[in-house]
């Protein structure tokens, strides 16, 4: 009876020692790639390749799920905005929504999955194929060579895919709710335009953006760095990326809106 | 894959996510239609501002010409300070009337500016003297029972 109890309080020992040890150890690679991030600027080269495979390829999904969330918003806001008699704040509705939440949430969200995933499996196959070790017996820094250029490819492009979902959502609430149903164009456009501040709405969206971004990448590097160097190992940290940064986004998205928006 | 084809690819990428990011400004935000570029500040005192709000427009004649920078309650009069930056380019006599309106039947509340016709123009750091409250639906409605009330019964 004793010992099973001590069991327990043991494992939640492990458990919490594994769990510091683990952010830790996060926290010196993070700083370790913004400290040989230099190098990679010197190199911008690498940094565009992963440009490429990061923001072009992830391209398509965020402009086809952006124009698809948008023209469920233009769908659903007429809906409830139409009891009131304000559908003329349709267009308001759905640029504050996405520029504000839906445009860095979703972006973010659909960025783990098409390139954190990616980028973890693609470290973490270098890893077990005993790239990195080879790297490093050539005086090459892995991290200065891989992993920074994937980090600031990450956190440059998230905030452009973000914007991007947001401006084609507004044209997918735009479709929906003018062309489709038939809203007025003038006070669709006027609304939103009056409703929405630069500063205020827009910057935010991009701040947040930038760090969904960060923390994605971040997250995604790690756990390949960091992924056990066998077949299973890769799979686990694959899945593990996607689960903790879609986790991190939205609490953080929690926190930051609390921070931004809180008394406007 | 080439070299030229990936930068150019991801060219095309930054030009994409930039121009949303501008037309996010321009045509959804409020950066293209309004910019004050330089302001003067005027306040006015309010027995009720409603539900007025920071940031609130300034409309004179249905044109923006300025938002709404602080309210408080000034403890000597008890009546809400209004602070309002208006435009430079727009300048209004001493003895202008200030209102607080509504948009719509349930819409945001703004203040509407009524010019006088005075010579001399408010600077910045005037007061602007006379103004009218914002409307109380609770204070309507109850003025309007009243009324029934007193109504002697005719009909009968």
């Amino acid at each position: 009876m004793m010992s099973a109890f001590l069991e327990v309080i043991r494992v939640t020992g492990h458990r919490s020692i594994n769990a510091v040890w683990r952010i830790g150890m996060a926290s010196r690679f993070f700083f370790l790639t913004l400290v040989y991030s230099g190098n990679s600027f010197r190199r911008f080269h690498l940094i565009v390749k992963e440009l490429f495979s990061t923001g072009v390829l992830s391209l398509i999904i965020i402009v086809v799920a952006g124009l698809f969330v948008g023209m469920v918003l233009g769908l659903q806001g007429y809906e409830t905005l139409r009891r009131y008699g304000s559908e003329s704040a349709l267009g308001s509705m759905v640029a504050l929504s996405l520029v504000r939440e839906l445009g860095p949430v979703v972006a973010a969200l659909l960025f783990a999955s098409r390139a954190g995933s990616a980028m973890t499996a693609e470290i973490g196959l270098m890893k077990a194929t005993e790239q990195i070790s080879a790297m490093e017996m050539m005086a090459v820094n892995p991290i200065a060579r891989i992993v920074a250029p994937r980090f600031w490819a990450g956190v440059i492009s998230m905030p452009l895919l973000a914007a991007l979902f947001s401006a084609v959502g507004v044209f997918g609430g735009y479709f929906v709710g003018v062309i489709q149903i038939g809203v007025d164009e003038g006070s669709f456009w006027s609304q939103m335009q009056a409703a929405v501040d630069f500063r205020d709405d827009i910057m935010n969206g991009v701040i947040k953006s930038v760090v969904f971004g960060t923390v994605v990448t971040i997250i995604a590097l790690y756990e390949g760095y960091d992924a056990p160097p066998t077949a299973e190992g890769v799979s686990g940290a694959t899945t593990r990326t996607v689960v903790t940064s879609s986790l991190a986004i939205l609490m953080l998205d929690f926190v930051l809106t609390a921070i931004m928006f809180r008394g406007t | 894959m080439e070299r030229t084809t990936l930068d150019l690819w991801v060219g095309i990428f930054v030009v994409a996510g930039v121009a949303a990011l501008t037309m996010l400004a321009l045509k959804v935000g409020n950066l293209g239609t309004y910019n004050m570029s330089e302001t003067y500040q005027v306040h006015a005192y309010f027995t009720n501002v409603g539900g007025l709000k920071p940031k609130a427009s300034i409309k004179s004649a249905g044109v923006l010409v300025g938002r709404v920078t602080g309210i408080k309650l000034d403890t000597k009069l008890y009546e809400a300070d209004v602070e309002m930056s208006l435009d430079k380019r727009y300048q209004f006599p001493k003895d202008t009337f200030a209102k607080i309106l509504t948009s719509g039947l349930l819409g945001e509340q703004y203040i509407g500016l009524e010019p006088g016709g005075d010579s001399l123009m408010l600077k910045d750091g005037d007061q602007i003297k006379m103004t009218q409250s914002a409307v109380v639906l609770e204070d309507l409605i109850g003025k309007f029972i009243y009324n029934k009330a007193t109504e002697p019964a005719s009909t009968k």
